[in-house]
């Protein structure tokens, strides 16, 4: 246990540490939810859907959780090649206790980034149907971080270098992303969208998110809650056999 | 302490560990020595399950570290060749971290990391990101972090690299200290052939991935016929110079150097 607790405050302390890291990784959800929201706010409104901030917010918050999270377990990277790998696996500590450490650790660190995106989200106007559903969003988004996580432990493990690492960035996070239906609704795209939409697990974080901050969705937000914690259980299982593989 | 058979590592077609074969008794201090690219360090994370091995068997006091992985990592500390500290946290946190990991009692792991790091020289520095360190100072902290828990077995894989000679000298006392008082089994490798001469028990020098000789140092100067441990080094393994092939870790280092500034 003690081993968990040591490893999750190091993720805190390297978070809290990388002050210029924080101000850039909040970057791009800014842009996202200031241009994007105020920028074809009125389109989204003329085609009678409402505010267009209201309906982003979630999704730019979601996509925060995401990229932060999958980073943190794509950080076994760095931690490969600074040798800090090495430190920890031939440590007598369960692999399984030291993938779990820094996990939780990386889960933290994400909804904290997404929590940030929240309160500019509220500043620049983002109004959430009652105040007392933030907790509960809060829940979507540890339930988001836990799934991207364990797969950004699953791909980090198995990768030997940062040469795999555009490949991941390009073929899986940004599709992701995209996909989620963070920038648009769910509802009325042609089969092949659907079906993709509907394989990718953000798609129901976000989901979940709007249903609890905005009061409409496309699921129910018991299936998103009951997907993500599924998947994530999953990915947590595969993200630790193959943190258990590692070899230096 | 040490038992090793038949042991083999292949990466592809190349064979790195090519049978080799020693055992190391209880309390004494080995010297693994050869050239670059020899095998040393592949045959450490063999013993230290790092690494799995193609074909033969070890045992670390008795246990299977491919089968009994915990345990066999709660009998040995090592210290590495390359760096292995985490360059965000302090001095103080590295070694905290190490010894939270290695189960070492919070009253012990206080007093022990204010002794180590005052031996070390780092106490003053103690609350530094470790990033901000000389290679030296690095160096000398992942030392002392090897000290904080007292294995039964301590592998050193080339710790004196890049040392100055009163460092130098501060960690083979210590060595020999804990080697003396607490019966500690030390397997080290090193280039320096005067330090193995001056602080091992026996010596076993490997080259192409095979065990050329073992002996005290002595008998293997007497076997070559030579008044230095040096020249009976040169003689066993040749005068060619070798050339390590750049590891993808390696090349990641340069990349990471291109692209983080700095950054961890």
């Amino acid at each position: 246990m003690r081993a968990i607790y040591i490893l999750w405050l190091r993720e805190l302390k390297r978070y809290a540490r990388s002050r210029s890291q924080v101000i850039a990784s909040l970057g791009q959800p800014m842009l996202y939810l200031l241009v994007l929201g105020f920028g074809l706010g009125s389109v989204f409104q003329k085609a009678g859907m409402g505010s267009y901030l209201q309906f982003i917010a979630p999704g730019i918050i979601g996509m925060t959780v995401l990229f932060s999270s999958i980073f943190s377990g794509l950080g076994l990277l760095w931690d490969r090649q600074f040798g800090f790998l090495k430190e920890m696996l031939v440590a007598p500590v369960p692999r399984l206790e030291i993938m779990i450490g820094r996990t939780l650790g990386g889960m933290t660190v994400s909804v904290i980034q997404g929590m940030l995106v929240l309160v500019i989200a509220l500043i620049v106007g983002f109004r959430p149907v009652s105040w007392w559903h933030l907790p509960i969003a809060i829940g979507f988004m540890l339930a988001i971080s836990l799934v991207f996580a364990a797969l950004g432990v699953a791909i980090g493990s198995s990768l030997q270098d940062m040469q795999g690492f555009q490949l991941i960035m390009n073929f899986l996070v940004m599709p992701i992303y995209f996909l989620s239906g963070a920038m648009f609704p769910l509802a009325g795209q042609g089969w092949p969208l659907k079906i993709a939409t509907r394989i990718d697990p953000l798609s129901y974080g976000i989901d979940g998110m709007r249903a609890v901050l905005l009061g409409s969705s496309t699921f129910s937000p018991v299936l998103d809650i009951a997907v993500l914690i599924c998947v994530g259980a999953v990915l947590l299982v595969f993200g630790a056999y193959r943190f258990s593989k590692i070899e230096i | 302490m040490i038992e090793v058979r038949n042991l083999v590592k292949t990466f592809g077609a190349f064979t790195a560990v090519n049978d080799v074969s020693f055992s190391v008794a209880e309390g004494e201090i080995f010297a693994f020595l050869g050239p670059n690219g020899a095998g040393k360090t592949t045959t450490i994370k063999m013993l230290t399950t790092l690494l799995h091995p193609t074909s033969g068997s070890i045992r670390l006091d008795g246990l299977d570290p491919l089968k009994q992985q915990n345990e066999a990592r709660k009998k040995f500390g090592i210290v590495f060749q390359d760096p292995s500290l985490d360059g965000d946290l302090t001095a103080a946190e590295n070694m905290e971290i190490h010894g939270v990991l290695y189960g070492v009692p919070h009253k012990v792991r206080r007093q022990r990391t204010e002794e180590l790091l005052k031996l070390f020289e780092l106490w003053d520095r103690r609350d530094e990101q470790v990033k901000k360190f000389s290679g030296g100072m690095k160096r000398r902290l992942e030392i002392a972090r090897g000290f904080l828990h007292t294995p039964r077995i301590l592998f050193l894989d080339e710790p004196t690299l890049g040392l100055d000679p009163q460092s130098r000298n501060q960690l083979w006392t210590h060595v020999k200290k804990v080697n003396e008082a607490e019966k500690v089994t030390v397997f080290l490798t090193t280039h320096y052939m005067d330090e193995a001469d001056r602080v091992a028990h026996r010596i076993g020098v490997i080259d192409h991935g095979k065990l050329v000789t073992q002996g005290t140092p002595t008998e293997i100067k007497e076997q070559t016929g030579t008044t230095t441990l040096e020249d009976a080094f040169l003689k066993l393994t040749g005068e060619t110079i070798r050339d390590e092939s750049a590891s993808s870790t390696d090349m990641m280092r340069q990349f990471a150097k291109m692209w983080s500034g700095g950054k961890r």
